[in-house]
């Protein structure tokens, strides 16, 4: 029999559902898998009794001559921002350790619904504040990639869902969930050879998934591809009463709505995403995207999104802002850490617990946006940014009656060196200036893999759609994911 | 509008952040560069432009008023709400004294 870790989400639902192999044949591979891997450091807590026990179950269901659930014998990797009953969660930060949830996170609960299992928890940038997976509390995740020509430099995977990419292009998970608050699901799938897609902002519930800017945060999958992507957010998506954000709306049935042919799609291309400065490859893998989208039969427009370069740094307004006032729950009292120095009255306590739990870059952050916040500086960058936010949003609506998607590259680069960023926090946060704008927008995006580079190292192409529209963003993806006959995966040193 | 290790100082205390001298000047310069950077949004005219305040057009509804509208939500928690604590006693949270 094929290695059944070489299957993704799809293959493993199909094969269980007709008998192939067990579910439980597949939950044991990948747990072996995950337990080899301890290299990688992507996974911060492994549970293989809960993928085991879905799997039992699936196979029980189908000896029983039930009809399957969406995702039964499907085990994934769940990123640790989403709090998960009786197994601990820690946003990869020290803050939380020993915070074991006694409650479920509405996104973990509706795929648990479908029948998925949990291989365990994903390691993070810590409470998603990053773009390499530098910023965790427990290690860095390494990438499973290296530079072609026998370099042995370890790979930023990503951030900040870089367990979850590092996890699926290992071959440790067919699929996994990622958060995405400014291109964090977009920008790892890219460094990592794998697909993922952020939807909508409401789709998917933020209930018991810890916030960091409430205003962006969005839950999504990661998996190899387009259709595996559609099966698992199609499982994750949906309604839910205790998120006053959440949209009442029915979840399409997206997997069921794919087709690769584009004809009579107008596809994008915002002038201000040629940024100069950005390598040649870039460039040219951004043209294949064009070429092979014309192929797809969908006709190529010019648009302009003017305040493209603002969106950076209003981002780096809103998002800190938001988690200052979201982290001010950290405070050594309910959960979590606490820290008492000796002698020490109740400031204190908060003051020294929050020293010590919180990461650098959480820090910064913090201090950012108390600051931006502030009195007398409110109205001129708070307020500013939020009115620019509204121009970046109204740039996309003016683009989108000449255009039903855009097409831009993922990262202005391959992944770089860890190490290699962490030095200089604004060389890091420009690394997402092409996922940025959209999730200040709200809208669906998704990377899918276009090639290699010259390093033999993985880059992605980004879709966006109009608020709703994730069918024509998966679609355009497909069409890309035909046509790029990406096949490449890392080799296993770890 | 620069940074200052003064300027740190304050908004750390404001944050409820304990900050120590060499960290202060470390981060100083760090927000004052970015601080700088996000300056150029300065350059927007956004007269008449209103702040956006929910990215997808919503509604906001509102729960039943009845107790328990939803179970998950509701009350009747206080065993699961402790449970994390690093400090209780008789299901009451604890905290150094508060006042002298």
């Amino acid at each position: 029999m094929a290695d059944l870790t070489d299957l993704g989400v799809a293959a493993i639902r199909d094969g269980v559902r007709l008998g192939e192999f067990s579910a439980v044949e597949v939950a044991d591979a990948f747990v072996v898998k995950v337990a080899q891997a301890k290299a990688l450091n992507a996974f911060l807590v492994e549970t293989p009794d809960h993928a085991l026990a879905a799997a039992r179950q699936a196979d029980a269901a189908r000896a029983a001559g039930e009809v399957l659930k969406p995702l039964a014998g499907v085990p994934i990797g769940m990123k640790d921002l989403f709090c998960t009953a009786g197994v601990a969660t820690t946003a990869a930060s020290h803050i939380l350790e020993g915070f074991v949830p006694t409650y479920e996170s509405t996104v973990s609960q509706n795929l648990w619904d479908a029948g998925a299992g949990m291989l365990g928890k994903l390691n993070m940038d810590q409470f998603a504040m990053g773009s390499s997976n530098e910023t965790s509390a427990f290690g860095n995740v390494i990438s499973p990639w290296r530079r072609s020509g026998g370099s042995n430099a370890d790979l930023a995977p990503g951030g900040s869902s870089g367990g979850s990419s590092t996890a699926v292009s290992a071959r440790l998970c067919p699929g996994a969930t990622g958060t995405d608050t400014g291109g964090s699901i977009r920008q790892p799938a890219a460094f990592t050879g794998i697909s993922g897609i952020k939807p909508t902002y409401g789709r998917c519930s933020r209930w018991g998934t810890i916030a960091f800017a409430s205003s962006l945060d969005q839950a999504g999958p990661m998996a190899r591809d387009v259709r595996d992507c559609a099966i698992l957010l199609e499982a994750m998506s949906g309604f839910d009463a205790k998120d006053g954000t959440s949209l009442k709306l029915d979840v399409p049935k997206w997997e069921h709505g794919l087709s690769s042919n584009l004809s009579g799609l107008r596809v994008g291309i915002p002038k201000e995403y040629r940024i100069d400065g950005s390598p040649e490859e870039i460039d040219a893998l951004w043209q294949r995207g064009i070429d092979w989208l014309k192929d797809a039969g969908a006709e190529i427009v010019d648009v302009s999104l003017p305040h493209t370069k603002y969106a950076l740094p209003a981002y780096y307004i809103i998002a800190p802002a938001e988690a200052s006032s979201n982290l001010a729950r950290y405070d050594g009292v309910r959960y979590g850490l606490r820290d008492l120095p000796e002698g020490a009255g109740l400031q204190d306590m908060y003051a020294a617990t929050r020293a010590d739990g919180f990461g650098a870059e959480v820090k910064r952050r913090i201090l950012i946006g108390t600051y931006v916040l502030s009195a007398g500086f409110y109205d001129a960058y708070f307020t500013q940014a939020s009115k620019i936010r509204t121009l970046i949003a109204r740039d996309f609506e003016q683009a989108f009656t000449q255009c039903d998607v855009i097409l831009t590259p993922t990262a202005p680069s391959a992944a770089f060196a860890l190490g290699e960023k962490s030095a200089d926090p604004l060389a890091m946060y420009l690394n997402d200036v092409f996922t940025v704008p959209s999730s200040l927008a709200g809208l669906p995006a998704m990377s899918v893999p276009g090639g290699l580079d010259k390093q033999g190292l993985p880059l992605g192409l980004q879709i966006i759609g109009k608020p709703l529209d994730e069918q024509g963003v998966l679609n355009a993806g497909l069409a890309i994911e035909e046509r790029a006959g990406f096949t490449a995966r890392p080799e296993a040193w770890w | 509008m620069s940074v200052d290790t003064t300027t740190v100082k304050k908004i750390a205390g404001l944050a409820r952040i304990a900050i120590t001298d060499d960290d202060a000047a470390r981060i100083a310069p760090e927000l004052d560069n970015i601080l700088g950077w996000i300056e150029q949004l300065g350059e927007v005219d956004t007269s008449g432009v209103e702040p956006m305040t929910a990215v997808i057009p919503n509604v906001l509804r509102l729960r039943d008023d009845v107790i328990d509208a939803d179970p998950l939500t509701g009350g009747g928690k206080r065993d699961q709400l402790m449970k994390n604590a690093p400090q209780g006693e008789h299901g009451f949270f604890t905290v150094p004294k508060v006042i002298e």
